[in-house]
């Protein structure tokens, strides 16, 4: 009973994928919706039991209150010995918190927002499907049960950025999204396949163990898991260079980038570093690499969010680059402030794209022009005045991204940045100007949505999206509001409560330069973005103020040619080599190989049918012949064994 | 008599004689005759061996070998009959559609 | 020399000539006759081997049943009548090979025969090989090869029936 109750976070989400599977058809988009919505909600109020539960066991004994072993086995191969075991320590708590607090929401939102489309009930059993996959990944105990989880998200991600796959744009995003993961994961098959070789077991217990146990024996292969293991972050997490998936992800429903693409789903990398800590921490060379690719990961993605038109692209490279933010905490070793950043940002990032959700919702709902993009920013301008509630949670997830206090992510980005100034000069040097970046192109995006006047027609009769829309909005935004109070430097509520599960943590006085240094940073970039985009787009078609940095803009608009660069490299290469292989190898050598064999049999036939005279007599010579051959061979081999 | 191991050797002669009858005879019912003498030789040499074990089940086999005779020789003349009635000849080498 | 080997003396060349004669005798209906011979003579060796019973059956089935079925069929279709025609020139080779084969063949057994010879045991005494104990024989231990037999001789009275019906 307690095991069900242990695992029924990942069950409930379940329940309502069969449900709406085999019954969606014959419910009407109500019933299927908040279907759907309340079961990740009980999905959330288990957690919180659970949570409750394990904050009331002592703190020493967290680690080990919530490890369960189902006993079922499920691999069972030679010294492989996997069974299905969960773990909820307070990582895994907070995660779980996390992904169905968030997700419920954004089920809620997703009802509203999908409104009236076909597949309605579809949609909603691949979110819950999300939620379970996403469950079962923070909750796994082995890095086997993990990776499955972690495939289920990827393919649900597949699904739903295809969603609306009439239009062949939105399959491609799917299938680029997924060809580029399974980059990423196949070295994550290749760490996990590395770590059981090392350690000789998949479990976290043992693999950490085992690592404590081997020292300096084990140093050489704990830096190629880390390695390989950070691979697959850099595909799931949006990292330098598996990161280009992520902004054509952007095809998908909206709700769909807030809750996979930038709340759950893209954190898993994140995570996942965090649970293998451990590891990690014995693999300093990779610590150093993580960290590096993590700044630069912010720096060039806020870089490509400048000059963005479309609404969500932005944000995507926005994301991008807060997972920069992230992974870079995590190689610091700072892995309190990468979760904290992650909580943060779930919370602001969630409620920014279901505002931008909003925005596109009201244009495209109000307005009966389809030719135009509501997507595009040009066509916007003046939304403050008709969508007053959604200007301000967008203003409030949009300060809190760019770091303006009180709000949640002034608080996690000064812990990331401090750690930063205190142990590696040329990674704080690279957040810093990300962090310019990310004030500069918030203010941008503000300024070119809801100031200046309407530059289209669905612009001015925009109207609110309905209630259910809105209600998730403003948790959301309270959240992003009180966030911060999570870990308050001084007081350190969620550093101490992951504690146990990553890294020893102590909480610090707020260091009001550097916190003083970065509001300055926050507030001049609003404020430059403010001056340069006050006038700028009269009309839809004129250019952007900062193409007049030729290169440098162009750099920003193209996300530094990334796309071109891998299409003329890769997909080319690809196509070349296929080609090469089909023509030369497979129709030239394997196929000849084939067709001669064909050929060989056709003419000993050929040649063979002679003997098939088609006279009894003749074949009854033949066995005549074998006879006396065999007599002669046995009379022979008789004499030699007498 | 105190061997018989001059049966065994009729026994060889006559098959082989009744083998070259099967090889080199071109009617079907000569080839059909030729093989009831082969089938006789085995016989003989049963019959042989069962005298020098002293014992029944040599019989026994050729018993049975004749009754497996008799039914043989019933179908195969059927047989010859109808492919007879059919193309008008006995002789095997007429018989060859199946060639490759 | 035994009164007994002198007999399977006689009795082995007529066997051996009738089997000779057969092989080479144009018309089918003499070669019937021939192998009726041969089978006569091998009928005589059997009671030299102590198988009254066998020799009987020899007789009556073979000589007998069988060969009269075979002269049935030899007076049917006029096998005799056809006369020699040449050899199709793949089977150039067939009669001297299979003569020389046949040779080898009997050779190789003979060579067998004798030198292995010693091998198997004395001649044994003489069992009781009436009709009294090959019945009891073969209603006793050979009961369900017997029954099998019985079903093969139905099959083949069925088939030959079958085979030999004109088609309307």
């Amino acid at each position: 009973m307690n095991q069900l109750l242990f695992i029924s976070p990942i069950l409930f989400p379940l329940l309502g994928v069969l449900i709406n599977t085999m019954l969606g058809r014959r419910m009407s988009e109500k019933a299927i919706g908040w279907l759907a919505a309340w079961m990740v909600i009980a999905s959330f109020a288990i957690s919180l039991v659970l949570f409750a539960q394990l904050s009331a066991a002592p703190a020493e004994a967290r680690l080990t209150w919530g490890a369960i072993d189902l006993g079922i086995p499920w691999i069972q191969a030679g010294a492989l010995n996997v069974s299905f075991g969960f773990l909820i320590d307070p990582l895994s708590a907070t995660m779980m918190l996390v992904v169905s607090g968030v997700g419920a929401l954004i089920h809620i939102y997703s009802i509203g927002y999908m409104h009236g489309d076909p597949r309605f009930a579809r949609f909603f059993v691949y979110l819950n499907l999300f939620v379970a996959s996403m469950m079962l990944l923070v909750m796994a105990d082995s890095f086997l049960l993990l990776f499955v989880g972690w495939e289920l998200v990827g393919l649900c991600s597949y699904l739903l950025i295809g969603f609306w796959f009439k239009n062949l744009k939105n399959a491609e995003a799917g299938r680029k999204a997924f060809v580029v993961n399974r980059i990423g994961d196949a070295a994550f098959i290749l760490g996990i396949l590395l770590t059981f070789v090392t350690f000789g077991s998949l479990t976290f217990r043992d693999v950490f163990a085992g690592v404590e146990r081997g020292g300096e024996s084990v140093q050489a292969a704990v830096a190629a898991i880390t390695l390989l293991l950070f691979i697959g972050a850099t595909g799931k997490s949006a990292q330098i260079p598996l990161h280009v998936w992520l902004p054509d992800a952007m095809a998908g429903p909206t709700p769909v980038s807030a809750l996979i693409h930038a709340a759950t789903m893209v954190t898993a990398g994140i995570y996942m570093m965090a649970r293998n800590h451990v590891l990690f921490e014995a693999a300093p060379s990779t610590q150093a690499l993580v960290a590096i690719v993590g700044a630069l990961t912010a720096l060039t993605a806020g870089y490509s969010a400048l000059t963005q038109f479309d609404i969500k692209r932005v944000l995507a490279y926005s994301t991008i680059s807060q997972l920069g933010f992230m992974v870079a905490a995590a190689g610091l070793g700072a892995y309190v402030a990468a979760m904290f950043h992650l909580v943060t940002h779930a919370f602001f990032k969630a409620l920014l794209f279901l505002a931008a959700g909003s925005v596109i919702h009201a244009l495209e709902h109000h307005g009966h022009h389809h030719a135009v993009d509501p997507q595009d920013m040009r066509n916007m301008g003046g939304l403050r005045a008709k969508l007053p509630l959604t200007f301000a949670v967008f203003a409030i997830g949009g300060l809190a991204l760019a770091g303006v206090p009180p709000l949640a992510g002034f608080f996690s980005k000064d812990e990331i940045v401090l750690d930063a100034l205190k142990h590696n000069p040329l990674v704080f040097i690279l957040l810093t100007v990300a962090a310019i970046f990310t004030a500069f192109y918030v203010g941008r995006q503000l300024m070119m949505v809801f100031f200046g006047r309407p530059r289209s027609e669905m612009a001015e009769q925009a109207h609110e999206s309905p209630a259910v829309m809105t209600a998730p909005l403003l948790a959301l935004a309270a959240l992003t509001i009180v966030g911060g109070a999570l870990n308050l430097p001084g007081v350190g509520t969620l550093g101490y409560w992951l504690a146990p599960a990553v890294d020893e943590f102590k909480t610090h006085p707020l260091d009001v330069g550097l916190a003083g240094a970065f509001t300055l940073i926050a507030l001049g970039g609003l404020a430059g973005a403010g001056l340069i985009y006050r006038h700028a787009f009269a009309a839809p078609d004129q250019a952007d103020p900062l193409s007049r940095l030729g290169l440098l803009y162009r750099l920003s608009l193209n996300a530094w040619y990334l796309d071109r660069l891998y299409q003329a490299v890769v997909v080319k290469g690809f196509y070349t080599l296929s080609s090469f292989l089909a023509s030369v190898l497979d129709l030239g050598g394997i196929d000849g190989l084939v067709n001669g064999a064909g050929r060989l049999a056709r003419s000993a036939g050929e040649w063979l049918r002679g003997a098939q005279t088609g006279f009894v007599r003749s074949y009854g010579l033949l066995m005549l012949i074998g006879v006396v051959v065999l007599v002669t061979y046995f009379l022979v081999a008789g004499a030699n064994v007498r | 008599m105190d061997t018989v191991t001059p049966f065994v050797l009729l026994s060889a002669i006559l098959f082989a004689l009744g083998l070259t009858g099967v090889l080199v005879r071109r009617n079907a019912l000569m080839i059909f005759m030729s093989i009831e003498l082969m089938l006789n030789s085995a016989n003989l040499a049963f019959v042989a061996f069962a005298r020098q074990w002293g014992r029944l089940d040599g019989q026994m086999f050729v018993f049975f070998i004749m009754t497996v005779a008799a039914a043989e020789v019933a179908v195969g003349l059927a047989l010859i009959v109808t492919i007879f009635r059919a193309r008008r000849s006995t002789n095997v080498d007429d018989l060859a559609q199946l060639k490759g | 020399m035994s009164a007994d080997f002198l007999l399977f003396l006689i009795v082995g060349f007529v066997a051996i000539a009738a089997a000779t004669a057969m092989l080479f005798s144009r018309s089918a209906l003499y070669a019937a006759l021939f192998l009726i011979t041969n089978f006569g003579a091998v009928a005589v060796l059997y009671l030299l081997l102590n198988a009254p019973f066998l020799a009987m059956v020899q007789i009556s089935v073979y000589a007998g049943a069988i060969m009269v079925r075979f002269l049935f069929v030899i007076m049917l279709v006029g096998a005799e009548r056809r006369g020699r025609e040449p050899e199709a020139p793949t089977l150039r080779w067939q009669r001297p090979l299979a003569i020389v084969l046949a040779i080898v063949l009997v050779v190789q057994a003979a060579y067998v025969f004798i030198t292995r010879a010693a091998a198997g045991p004395a001649p044994a005494e003489t069992v009781d090989a009436g009709p009294l104990s090959i019945g009891k024989t073969l209603i006793g231990s050979y009961l369900l090869p017997f029954e099998v037999i019985a079903i093969v001789l139905l099959a083949a009275m069925v088939g030959a029936v079958v085979l030999t019906r004109e088609r309307s």
